[in-house]
């Protein structure tokens, strides 16, 4: 029994090393230097709380344009080189992967940058 | 350097040095419309009970075989997926024939949600994703449906549809998606903004109308107080934001 | 006088058995990753009949796991001794046929990683919500009422559990009754009678489950279940199905009397294609006559397993009436402008032609598996089978009740 617990505790404290030394690291590319809404250790930290009280708000309340906007997000952040936040070097992606946390926000959301419909109103038949 | 005496002039550089930062951050961030970063600064104050979005249709008006206000919503709210089956495509809008079997005469209409005040989709809704809007719009949120499909088992009006793929080619503003029940609402990124309902907009034999029922100086509340409006299926004391003529 | 019986499916059978239903519940669950991977276009469902054959087979299950517990209810709430060794089972049957429906069920959600988020977001004023707190607590009273009728210190309780049980799937079945009866939209549903229908339901399809695994077990184990007991049993299984079918009457009276409503009864009853079919064929003739003819008619008495035939016919005509039920009510369309003929490009005025799919079917079919394999494992590991002191019973005059 005491062995066991001894396998035991030495597998949980190992485990962290072990783990940590096979996954590849994000590459964290940001496309657009500036400032974002909130410093960065602020952000890494509390971006899911951030977006899940501005869309409950947003949502369910109707209030528009607050500061943790997805679509803002998205805009900024998206890589040049495909578009989006998904994928090879998606700003998203990266850590999410590697943190091995489901993105469930795409089913719905565009990840893609720049789609919105300016000017569709004309496009969709109005008539000026 | 230089040390502004009077408050005049100190105002003016700080206005001007806001304005320059907010160019700044437009260099800084290609990309970002200038609404969204004039917007960003101060939310809205968000939907208002004291408003009630309607729409008055007026049947008479209706062509048949016209489908301006479909094409417009599926534009609008990107609902661009090919379905193989069409019976498991999406409609948030669509237009109805009617014919009277006994006398022959024949009209149509565009059917959508009719946005109830008392709307069973939002009773019977296990998780509550199916909403109410406090100015009246209906919607669901898709953060928490579950894709039961109790809400189009209960709706009147078959205003709700599933969507049955993943869908890649939304609009930013629509978010839409695979297992959820989704179904017309009014273009609600459209009236956040001021703007009308993409249907509204499309019609061309301006058969259509949209506006606040609870603003007794609006065109639609004119008219509904003026005019004989009917509702669909009445019966059941709905008390619906899409009043009919001519049907 | 017990006497120590061998209640265990031993040796090679048990793994048989058990590894049978293993089999079949992975199939559906497979199917239902399947389908929660591709989203519901691979199935036959749509957006005019969008609850198919897993919500079919999912309500009969969550309507008899309700049903088969009245054995146990007989015995403990109305002190009839001859039910009272059925308690256990009965209690098991409900537990891991209620669970099977809820496997249907909940995968067949357009969303089912979501389950935590139906679990903690609840509308008080949806029947659904309701059912977030009804089936988790049931499972619950349920457990708790086994373990009291098991457990012989704690049996003196079991009779406060078991009343509590007992009204507590009252509650339970009639909210499931009322998923439909509370719906104004539809003409198939929107009635109160529903709800005490789906309850008579329960007790006849939960009767004839029990029946057929009380059978099961006592073959497994070489018994022969005592005449009187088999015969009062088969005869409350009549009692229940003559009292379904009344219901089954006023419900479809009472539409046809409504002018509004003929049409969509001659829909379901005349000319709706496989509607009528199921309905006379499936649920009157096979699940309602023919049991009635095997449980009271002298000459089909005399038929060997007479009584399990009539249980497997009841449970096929259960699962005919609810697929007219729960389908036909969806394939006829919603009646906006009475009188009118109607057309779109969204199939209105249109009857939908339900065809399933083979991920529906093996979803389906695997409910049944994960309640045969949950329910052999555990009658392998405990003491479930009904033991009749057949003397005792005789001596007390309960046998000629």
């Amino acid at each position: 029994m005491k062995r066991m617990l001894v396998g035991l505790a030495a597998i949980l404290l190992l485990a962290p090393v072990c783990a940590s030394a096979g996954a590849p690291k994000p590459t964290v590319r940001i496309e657009n230097p500036g400032q974002c809404i909130a410093p960065v250790a602020e952000m890494r930290v509390n971006h899911m709380e951030m977006l899940k009280h501005t869309r409950d708000r947003t949502m369910r309340q109707g209030i528009r344009g607050e500061k943790a906007s997805l679509n803002e997000c998205i805009n900024c952040h998206a890589s040049k080189a495909t578009g989006t936040v998904l994928g090879k070097d998606g700003f998203c992606q990266e850590c999410h992967t590697y943190a091995a946390v489901k993105l469930d926000c795409w089913d719905c959301h565009q990840p893609k940058a720049g789609k919105l419909n300016v000017g569709h109103a004309e496009a969709a038949g109005a008539k000026p | 350097m230089n040390q502004p005496q009077d408050k005049s002039r100190r105002s003016f550089v700080g206005t001007a040095a806001i304005a320059g930062a907010g160019l700044g951050t437009l260099a800084l961030a290609p990309g970002l419309q200038l609404i969204q970063v004039s917007e960003a600064n101060t939310p809205t104050a968000g939907a208002s009970s004291k408003v009630r979005w309607g729409m008055l249709i007026d049947t008479t008006k209706c062509a048949s075989g016209c489908d301006a206000c479909v094409k417009a919503c599926a534009t609008e709210n990107g609902i661009n997926e090919t379905v193989k089956d069409p019976r498991q495509g999406s409609q948030w809008i669509r237009k109805i024939d009617l014919k009277n079997p006994k006398t022959g005469q024949e009209h149509s209409l565009p059917m959508l949600c009719q946005h109830c005040a008392n709307p069973p989709c939002v009773d019977v809704c296990p998780t509550g994703a199916s909403m109410k809007r406090a100015d009246g719009i209906v919607l669901v949120d898709r953060h928490i449906c579950i894709g039961c499909r109790y809400c189009m088992l209960a709706c009147p009006y078959k205003a709700r549809s599933l969507v049955h793929m993943p869908l890649t080619e939304q609009n930013p503003e629509v978010p839409r998606g695979q297992g959820c029940v989704e179904s017309c609402t009014f273009c609600v990124q459209r009236v956040d903004k001021g703007l009308k309902p993409a249907c509204i907009e499309a019609c061309p034999e301006g058969a259509m109308l949209f506006g606040d029922l609870n603003d007794p100086n609006s065109a639609i509340a004119q008219r509904v107080a003026k005019e004989k409006t009917t509702q669909v299926r009445g019966d059941l004391q709905l008390n619906l934001g899409v009043r009919y003529q001519g049907i | 006088m017990q006497t120590e019986l061998n209640n265990r499916l031993e040796g090679q059978s048990f793994y048989n058995v058990a590894g049978f239903g293993a089999l079949i519940s992975l199939l559906g669950l497979g199917a239902a990753l399947y389908m929660e991977h591709n989203g519901h276009h691979v199935t036959g469902m749509n957006n005019q009949v969008f609850w198919g054959l897993p919500h079919v087979f999912a309500i009969f299950l969550i309507v008899a796991a309700s049903g088969v517990l009245n054995v146990a209810s007989i015995g403990t709430v109305f002190g009839k001794k001859v039910y009272k060794p059925r308690g256990p089972l009965s209690g098991l049957l409900a537990i891991t046929m209620l669970a099977a429906g809820l496997f249907v069920i909940m995968l067949d959600l357009g969303r089912a990683d979501r389950l935590v988020i139906a679990m903690t977001h609840v509308n008080w004023t949806s029947v659904f919500g309701w059912n977030m707190v009804l089936y988790p607590v049931f499972f619950g009273l349920v457990g708790l009422y086994i373990w009291m009728l098991m457990e012989r210190k704690m049996y003196a309780y079991s009779k406060t559990v078991g009343v509590a049980a007992f009204i507590w799937r009252l509650v339970m079945t009639t909210g499931t009754g009322s998923i439909f009866g509370f719906v104004v939209a539809r003409q198939a549903y929107h009635s109160a009678v529903i709800a005490p229908m789906f309850i008579i339901m329960s007790f006849a399809w939960g009767l004839a489950v029990f029946l057929i695994v009380q059978r099961m077990m006592f073959g497994w184990n070489n018994l022969e279940l005592n005449e009187q007991i088999r015969r009062r049993m088969n005869n409350l299984l009549g009692t229940f199905i003559a009292a379904v079918l009344y219901f089954v009457v006023v419900y479809h009276l009472t539409n046809i009397y409504y002018a509004k409503q003929l049409e969509f009864e001659q829909f379901i009853l005349l000319n709706g294609g496989v509607f009528p079919k199921l309905f006379w064929g499936g649920f009157v003739v096979l699940g309602t006559i023919l049991p009635l003819l095997l449980l009271y008619v002298p000459s089909f008495q005399r038929i060997q397993g007479s009584g399990i035939i009539a249980s497997v016919l009841t449970i096929i005509g259960g699962l005919c009436f609810l697929y007219v039920f729960i389908i036909g009510g969806q394939a006829y369309p919603l009646d906006m402008f009475p009188g009118m003929e109607v057309k779109s490009s969204f199939f209105d005025g249109h009857i939908d032609n339900y065809v399933p799919s083979m991920p529906e079917i093996l979803l389906s079919i695997g409910g049944f598996g994960v309640a045969l394999t949950i329910t052999v494992i555990a009658v392998r590991v405990l003491p479930f089978l009904p033991q009749d002191d057949i003397a005792k019973l005789q001596a007390s005059g309960a046998l000629h009740d």
